[in-house]
């Protein structure tokens, strides 16, 4: 009797507290910052000898657009790969919505939508077969292909090319298509693996325009190495060097990074060549 | 899942105007070989009336048609398997799938059973020119069914280890010889193997077809068909999820 009473006391309390906190008039006590879509914890990854993703941990928020920087070669596009379940760390866990992406793979990427760096379009078929294709593969029920469909094109600008064959259109047309697959399922989270390369100035406008709306509804995070594109678009910045993130904040906070403000650019080769060997140093130590 | 991604193959050769011209020329060929067959049948037709117990027109006309059918579908299929998964690769469209909430099964089952329906369609038409002859003449049904049962099961063996070795390379013509060997390699080493007990014999595709095309139909052999397709199947599963874990 006395054990059970001693047991239960800790859990008496913390309902009592729990009520409490429920009923606290004032709002600082409660979370009020937007539930976590996305969180990746220390992921590594080697390709034979070579480690290529050292300890990479990243948290991205409800309505966050969060932009993963870093020369060429940096391991962006293998961290994006990890996220999305196409490659497997070797060690570290990845969580989408909550669900742990490494043990419940299928549910978890129920809320996930991936552009590739190459968009995986199957070019002899026309565009609202391969949309159809990629929302029934995403889970969508057959009676509502046709409005998630309407509502992807209309979001990418694709109502006047639904009919084409993929293969026949432009780049900037096939990109946007790339991304429609991407969204057509309306996930929570949107992986974008630069997005814009290879696109003229007027595409690329576009675009961002598109993402900066689907970041008002989903997370997104998207890779690139091109600072306007951070500057533009992104809430938050995480910079990569050799496989490790070395720096991680607000997109204004990197432009007036050292007292600077207003020099991204300056302040993006700073971190990256100045700050690289000091902070490698400190991890390996 | 599977279904849908059995659809889109289908889609996808279908949308391909070779694909319909192949088809075309096929049925033709298929049509020549058989009309040739009936033609012979005629020209010896007294000849065998003849004989106390004259073989019938299935054994004449349908069951070495149904041989030729087998040769043909081994050299075919290595051309359309070729592209199943290596072209995915190539193409750089297999994060699509990796990253849609399905399994390896599910594609790999997927892909398979496109391709096994592709190659059913474009055989079908061999069985129907040979029912044919029902208007005419009666038919040995048993043997009708067990080479109908024995091309079906040799059409899935020959697919899986298509699939396999697509799942192998980048390069679809590559996938597509080394398919072919591996294909053409088991039959020539059938046919090579002169001791009747030789191994060579156990493991030939078209060697175990053999029973199945006289009429006989032996479990042992609907069993390594099923076994011979279900081994290559888990292997390109395998071979897949090395993909998530090798890059």
């Amino acid at each position: 009797m006395t054990s059970s009473f001693v047991s239960s006391f800790p859990a008496a309390c913390w309902v009592i507290l729990d009520l409490d906190l429920n009923h606290f008039p004032f709002p600082a006590l409660s979370d009020t910052s937007p539930e976590i879509t996305l969180s990746a914890r220390k992921l590594t990854r080697r390709f034979g000898n070579r480690h290529i993703i050292h300890d990479v941990s990243l948290t991205l928020r409800r309505g966050e657009v969060l932009g993963l920087l870093g020369h060429n070669g940096a391991g962006k596009s293998t961290t994006m790969q990890m996220l999305t379940g196409c490659l497997l760390p070797d060690s570290g866990n990845i969580e989408i919505c909550g669900i742990d992406l490494l043990r419940q793979p299928i549910l978890a990427k129920k809320h996930l939508g991936y552009l590739p760096e190459t968009p995986p379009l199957y070019r002899e078929l026309r565009v609202d077969d391969y949309l159809a294709f990629a929302a029934r593969l995403r889970g969508i029920e057959n009676g509502k292909v046709a409005a998630a469909l309407a509502q992807a094109k209309q979001r990418c600008g694709l109502e006047a090319v639904g009919g084409k064959i993929i293969a026949t259109l432009s780049k900037g047309y096939q990109q946007r298509v790339g991304i429609a697959q991407a969204i057509v399922h309306d996930p929570e989270v949107v992986v974008l693996d630069e997005p814009t390369v290879g696109l003229d100035p007027a595409q690329i406008r576009d675009i961002r325009a598109l993402i900066r709306e689907l970041g008002d509804r989903s997370s997104v995070i998207l890779s690139t190495h091109l600072l306007g594109e951070v500057e533009s678009l992104c809430d938050r910045v995480e910079i990569m060097q050799k496989g490790r993130l070395i720096y991680g904040d607000t997109t204004a906070a990197l432009a007036s990074h050292g007292g600077e403000p207003g020099r991204l650019e300056e302040n993006f080769i700073r971190i990256t060549e100045g700050e690289t060997a000091a902070t490698i140093g400190g991890n390996d130590k | 899942m599977i279904r849908l991604i059995a659809m889109r193959e289908l889609r996808s050769l279908f949308t391909l105007p070779s694909t319909w011209i192949i088809f075309a020329a096929l049925q033709f060929v298929f049509a020549w070989f058989f009309l040739a067959r009936l033609e012979a049948f005629l020209e010896v037709q007294p000849q065998l009336a003849q004989l106390a117990n004259p073989p019938g027109v299935t054994v004449t006309v349908a069951a070495p048609m149904f041989n030729t059918i087998a040769l043909l579908l081994m050299m075919l299929t290595p051309m359309y398997t070729m592209r199943l998964i290596a072209e995915e690769r190539r193409n750089q469209t297999l994060p699509l799938l990796l990253s849609a909430p399905l399994s390896e099964l599910h594609i790999v089952l997927g892909k398979f059973l496109g391709m096994l329906a592709f190659l059913v369609a474009l055989s079908a038409g061999v069985p129907l020119m040979l029912y044919s002859l029902a208007l005419g003449t009666s038919l040995d049904h048993g043997l009708m069914l067990s080479n109908i049962l024995g091309l079906l099961l040799l059409t899935a063996s020959f697919t899986a280890l298509g699939l396999y070795v697509s799942a192998l390379t980048a390069q679809p013509v590559i996938a597509a010889i080394g398919a072919l060997a591996a294909l053409v390699g088991l039959w020539l080493a059938d046919i090579g193997a002169s001791a009747p007990d030789s191994p060579w014999h156990a493991i030939s595709p078209l060697g175990r077809f053999q029973n199945f095309n006289a009429g006989l139909l032996d479990s042992s052999d609907a069993l390594f068909f099923v076994l011979f397709t279900g081994v290559f199947l888990l292997l390109t599963i395998r071979r897949l999820h090395n993909n998530r874990i090798y890059g």
